[in-house]
């Protein structure tokens, strides 16, 4: 099948829309809860969502996306106050109370689940594809849902954009203002249970972390503005769950959910690789390019120290001496001065073994020297 | 006594529950401790692609190497978590949330690809099937022993092992690190060696409850203990009566309601967590709001004396220290101006004569107590009798 073919297929632009819009709604508020240190919130809501697409179900009596959706909605929301009461009333601190609602929740989801299936129920076939998620039963009506509710997250963080920014960032300062931080944070947090609805049919409950967390945290690397980061997030959501989708149908067999982590995974390490100033690469290179030049200087001044002390510029100081001294082979570095004019060499005594490299400053290398250790003298002062 | 264990379906499933519970909260008190407790999340789900692997390798799920080998994968995701964090490019909840997805999605590929050589299905992988493991058994002399009971008894005892015999470098490795390694304790070490063991439990575990059930396991007994007691010994007995408990109580329910065994056991450990929250002895709910209200009564009786005393044997006590000043004075109504005299009265810390208050001795010396600290006479503090 070719790409275009591809793209007029009926089930594959459903999956394809599906990815981009969980991207969407994901990257943007997985943004928020990254700066926030929540990012592991969206993993307990997730899994907290399982009981909650149970008791859509058991309510509406069939396999209704929106009754669903709203049971996720609510149990995912509940988890997370759950959470936060456990760890504000008790001494529990935020792990355990992270790890207990994920466990639990997700425990009376499975208890749920197989309650359903004891009823013989014939539509609730496909009931756990929401752990995994199932993204080629992706359905255009599922679609309208999933575009409403990434308008209204949406919508809510435009409006409340500069709110959240100071309440991301600065709490007290929010506080100080008259901001309802209290509000603003618990809404910021079930936002979070937005997002995990969207991915429950994409990515299902299981996987739904990563895609909160992964596209901020890739974005992150490259911009230092909350704006940059939150379109760029998007973006990167975007295209992750886009190509995510187009392999999985192009695969044939193939999950979908975990295609979409690993593309949007991928993204994170070459972010985590190659971005500029925070990218590994760079600060590799950055820091060879350190050390070189300090040793280049550390040996520069130990000539011109060497020179002073014997109260003759044209001092010749041994390579093997300068070798022990240093600890290390200063021929590459005595070299590299000599290519710039700052040092030269003059044979030895003729009967003496190995290497007769003896080495003197140049008055331009005198001249750098002293240059070099003023600089140093000022930085101490 | 072997042979009615191996008679009796019912008991082999409650064994194995709380075995998976025993084995867990061993290490999972420390997990909880030291506030790593989403690390055995992130365990239990990478397991998932060691198993797969380790099945494809050797098609055997079960021998002692092969637990081994799965259980290396969660150590893996430890050790790539902290290497991110390292970094200080990627804080330590959002590494932990990168690193098991990964795993755990690349674990779900392979099932998809090699759907037909492997016995797991992705529903397996999270749910288990405890109700079945009186299936899956392996001959040992002449009994035929469910395989799941070995593995899983001898994880406990592994576990079992490890707390025992390093119990006072542990305790010191959790509750401080630096005077631990200060000594040369090697705690990081320690902490690996505690978390390849949280993974093989997690492997072992696997067949009976699921990557996610798991977490419940580790964290909710000894999550429910911290709430009970200060005691690091006593955490563990309770983790473990929690666990025996959850076991049995799920198990029974979960017949009844015709559910997941596992499910419902898991769901059991979070109703004791919840009891403790609520009606633990110290720190539980009901605790804290009836300490809270205790203060709140004690500084009201206070607040009384004081006044009583400040007015006492002045021009003005005929005035001041009679109910009706309360209201003037003090802003009490009449309610909670009754409340406290009365109150003050079974304490014998005042009397009532018609309208007047008088301090009693004692009322007076707690009066005192609060204007002159540390003051005169014995440092006897009433309010400690009366607390």
């Amino acid at each position: 099948m070719t790409l275009a073919e591809m793209l007029q297929d009926y089930t594959i632009q459903n999956v394809v829309a599906g990815a981009a819009l969980l991207g969407l709604v994901s990257g943007v508020l997985g943004s928020f809860a990254v700066l926030r240190r929540q990012s592991l919130l969206g993993d307990t809501m997730s899994h907290a969502a399982l009981p909650g697409v149970c008791l859509g179900f058991i309510i509406a009596g069939t396999r209704d996306i929106g009754s669903i959706l709203a049971g996720a909605l609510l149990t995912g929301a509940l988890a997370a106050l759950v959470m936060l009461m456990l760890t504000r009333l008790s001494r529990l601190k935020t792990d355990a109370g992270l790890g207990i609602t994920l466990s639990t929740f997700f425990a009376m989801g499975v208890v749920l689940l197989t309650h359903i299936q004891g009823m013989n129920n014939a539509s609730q076939g496909g009931l756990d594809a929401f752990l995994f998620g199932q993204a080629a039963a992706t359905l255009r009506s599922d679609l309208w849902i999933m575009g409403g509710i990434t308008l209204i997250a949406l919508t809510l963080v435009a409006a409340l954009w500069k709110e959240f920014k100071l309440v991301s960032f600065d709490a007290e300062f929010a506080a100080s203002l008259g901001l309802p931080v209290v509000w603003l944070e618990t809404l910021l947090t079930v936002m979070v249970a937005l997002a995990v609805v969207v991915g429950l049919q994409m990515v299902g409950v299981v996987l739904m972390a990563a895609m909160v967390i992964a596209p901020a945290v890739a974005a992150r690397q490259w911009s230092h503005r909350l704006e940059g980061m939150v379109l760029l997030a998007a973006l990167i959501g975007v295209a992750g769950g886009i190509f995510g989708a187009l392999l999985s149908a192009l695969s044939r067999g193939l999950a979908t959910g975990p295609l979409i982590i690993l593309s949007v995974s991928a993204v994170v390490l070459v972010s985590l690789t190659l971005a500029p100033e925070r990218g590994f690469a760079w600060e590799a290179v950055r820091r060879w390019h350190a050390r070189r030049r300090l040793r280049y200087q550390q040996v520069l001044t130990t000539l011109y120290r060497l020179a002073m002390h014997h109260d003759d510029p044209g001092f010749p100081s041994e390579q093997g001496m300068l070798d022990t001294y240093h600890g290390l082979r200063t021929r590459g570095v005595l070299r590299q001065l000599a290519r710039r004019g700052l040092a030269e060499w003059r044979p030895g005594p003729p009967d003496e073994p190995g290497p007769p490299r003896r080495w003197v400053l140049t008055s331009a290398g005198i001249a750098e020297a002293e240059r070099v250790l003023d600089r140093l003298g000022q930085e101490e002062t | 006594m072997l042979d009615a264990l191996l008679d009796n379906v019912p008991l082999q499933i409650m064994l194995v529950g709380a075995l998976v519970g025993i084995a867990s909260s061993l290490v999972g008190t420390f997990l909880v401790l030291r506030g790593t407790s989403m690390l055995s999340d992130a365990i239990g789900h990478s397991i998932v692609f060691g198993i797969v692997v380790v099945w494809l390798l050797t098609h055997q799920q079960s021998g002692p190497l092969q637990i081994l080998g799965a259980a290396l994968t969660g150590v893996l995701t430890v050790f790539l978590t902290e290497l991110l964090v390292r970094t200080r490019r990627v804080k330590e909840d959002a590494a932990i949330g990168l690193v098991f997805p990964v795993l755990f999605s690349i674990g779900v590929l392979l099932l998809n690809l090699y759907a037909r050589d492997v016995h797991i299905d992705t529903h397996t992988v999270l749910l288990g099937e405890i109700g079945f493991v009186w299936l899956d058994t392996v001959t040992l002399g002449d009994y035929r022993i469910p395989q799941s009971l070995l593995s899983m008894g001898a994880m406990t005892l592994l576990n079992g092992a490890f707390v025992t015999l390093f119990y006072k470098e542990l305790k010191l490795a959790t509750f401080d690190e630096a005077l631990a390694k200060a000594l040369g304790l090697a705690p990081g070490l320690l902490f690996y060696v505690l978390l390849l063991l949280t993974s093989g439990t997690a492997v072992a575990a696997f067949d009976a409850v699921g990557a996610v059930l798991f977490v419940a396991f580790v964290i909710v007994p000894p999550a429910t203990a911290y709430l009970l007691t200060d005691r690091l010994w006593l955490m563990f007995l309770y983790g473990m009566a929690v666990s025996i408990a959850s076991s049995v109580s799920g198990y029974t329910l979960a017949v009844v309601w015709n559910v997941s065994i596992g499910g419902m056991m898991a769901v059991m450990t979070g109703v004791f967590l919840l009891l403790a929250f609520l009606a633990g002895p110290r720190y539980g709910i009901v605790a804290q709001w009836l300490r809270r209200r205790g203060q709140h009564r004690l500084n009201e009786i206070r607040t009384l004396a004081v006044h009583l005393y400040n007015h006492e044997a002045s021009p003005e006590q005929s005035e001041e220290n009679v109910t009706r000043a309360l209201r003037e004075h003090l802003h009490w109504d009449d309610t909670k101006a009754q409340r406290v005299v009365e109150r003050s009265c079974e304490r014998h810390l005042i009397v009532r004569a018609g309208e007047s208050l008088r301090l009693l001795p004692a009322g007076r010396e707690l009066a005192r107590e609060i204007l002159e600290p540390g003051g005169r006479g014995e440092p006897r503090s009433v309010s400690e009798t009366l607390g």
